[in-house]
């Protein structure tokens, strides 16, 4: 579980998130949802860790995971797999060196148990014959799929995911959105998903907290999303044409 | 004033975690051999040019400047020996190593911030000052001292053969010229003055780098920005030197 209390967090006295307070339920694919500039990448960067914040609490589990120095944070943070939003792989590295990366860093496993691990991972988001490429070799789809394989290779107990389908197609998009679902379930992972992809919303969304300038406006599950009085959620909820459509024909009926 | 201040701060403060103790010294290891061959291996064919065409010049500007009958010729190999050690293979070797590696090191570096790869290194709670830019400076602080024994042995035959097949001296003169007068303190003074260079390089550039903020057209920004204040540096550091090992 991570909690998340009173968080503020501005840029150069420009408020991007205000006083936030919500709470991850672990063993859940949480989302995080609202327009481009919400606050969406922030929240999530500063729960991780990359963000300084203002002020509030950060925990992870009981663990003030914000108060805590660089290095204690270290052991909280092998714990933690990310996917960012460029899937942020290693050019230098080839898709094995990749995923064997925190293994590398972090364990003092053998060679041999290493690869094993690699390719365990590599196979389970089902990248085959591709160890020896290197990311700009890979496709958009590959590449989120090869930085899932290393966000899971230390077995980590808390999944983030920014952005985990911008710039695919809707299947490959389904394929990733399914790929996390999946995981978290196997791994009994809390795993915390920003998204602006309703589609996303309704296939894996468990608990959807939805934010709107900075600010949290809204938060429960995929079933309460479209029942919402809140005017600015469902203007985001049902912004394309279609959604707009089979809205407009639920009210007449 | 306060920005130049900031900077400076940013600056000790960035060389303050690339110093912290390593999380894994041997793949510190492997990547100071990776940087090696990359920032090392790779700028000895440019040192070597370079190096060979300036012994030939001095040697050639030397010989058409001291051509007054009462100055011996070994004079030219002296002021070639002597141009080369005190100022040309430490001084403009690193000048020109500031452009190549300088700016390959910021572009670099800067890539990996825009692209979130020191965001995930972070992450995974990787010191990735450290992990990215201490392999560099150990890499170049082993490494430059040869490129400048390079450069002081290519541009001493640069001269040697501009100044026989031209005619201006003869192969005995110049040797003789080498030889004479010859202090070891200036290959001392020399190499000192590289491995502060290489410093000098290397953690400025990836300072640049480091620190970049947006995408692409920054990236290329800090990239020059890393090539003009790390020789800056590198000049105003070579006056502090030259008065500090010489006077």
């Amino acid at each position: 579980m991570i909690r998340v209390k009173d968080l503020d967090k501005s840029f150069n006295d420009k408020k991007v998130l205000d006083n936030i307070s919500v709470t991850f339920e672990a063993g859940k694919t949480n989302l995080i949802i609202g327009r481009s500039g919400s606050g969406k990448t922030v929240l999530i960067k500063s729960i991780v860790g990359l963000h300084e914040i203002d002020s509030g609490e950060i925990w992870f589990e009981d663990i003030p995971f914000n108060k805590l120095e660089f290095n204690d944070k270290k052991e909280i943070r092998k714990q933690m797999g990310m996917l960012f939003q460029g899937s942020a792989l290693f050019d230098s590295l080839t898709v094995e060196q990749n995923v064997r990366f925190p293994l590398d860093m972090f364990t003092k496993k053998s060679p041999e148990e290493k690869a094993e691990r690699v390719n365990f991972c590599l196979n389970r988001v089902d990248i085959i014959n591709a160890n020896k490429l290197f990311p700009s070799e890979l496709s958009g789809g590959m590449k989120k799929r090869v930085a899932i394989a290393r966000a899971i290779s230390l077995n980590p107990k808390y999944l983030f995911c920014d952005e985990p389908n911008s710039g695919l197609d809707p299947i490959t998009a389904i394929l990733i959105d399914e790929l996390i679902k999946e995981l978290t379930e196997e791994y009994k992972m809390t795993t915390i998903v920003n998204t602006h992809d309703m589609n996303s919303v309704m296939k894996i969304g468990e608990k959807i907290v939805f934010i709107h300038e900075g600010v949290k406006c809204w938060e429960g599950t995929k079933e309460e999303i479209l029942h919402s009085d809140c005017e600015i959620l469902n203007d985001f909820v049902f912004a394309n044409a279609l959604a707009k459509q089979l809205k407009s024909s639920e009210k007449q009926k | 004033m306060i920005n130049f201040l900031t900077q400076l701060g940013r600056y000790v403060l960035l060389l303050k975690k690339v110093f912290s103790i390593p999380e894994k010294p041997s793949i510190y290891y492997k990547q100071t051999m990776h940087e090696m061959n990359y920032l090392g291996i790779n700028s000895i064919g440019i040192v070597t040019i370079i190096s060979f065409f300036m012994g030939a010049v001095i040697t050639l500007q030397t010989a058409y400047n001291t051509e007054n009958p009462i100055y011996p010729t070994y004079l030219i190999g002296l002021g070639c020996r002597d141009s080369i050690l005190l100022e040309f293979s430490s001084t403009i070797v690193a000048l020109i190593l500031a452009g190549k590696v300088g700016s390959n090191i910021a572009s670099e570096i800067g890539t990996m911030r825009v692209t979130e790869q020191i965001d995930a290194l972070e992450m995974m709670g990787v010191n990735s000052a450290s992990y990215l830019i201490l392999p560099k400076i150990i890499a170049t602080f082993l490494f430059n001292p040869f490129l400048n024994l390079i450069s002081i042995i290519v541009g001493i035959i640069g001269g040697w053969l501009a100044g026989t097949l031209t005619g201006v001296i003869t192969s005995e003169d110049f040797i003789y010229g080498l030889q004479y007068a010859f202090i070891p303190y200036y290959v001392t003074y020399s190499m000192i003055k590289t491995v502060i260079f290489a410093f000098i390089i290397t953690s400025v550039s990836a300072f640049h780098g480091y620190y970049v903020e947006g995408g692409s057209l920054e990236v290329g920004r800090a990239s020059t920005k890393a090539v003009v204040y790390s020789s800056v540096m590198v000049l105003l550091f070579n006056v502090i030197l030259t008065q500090l090992l010489l006077s």
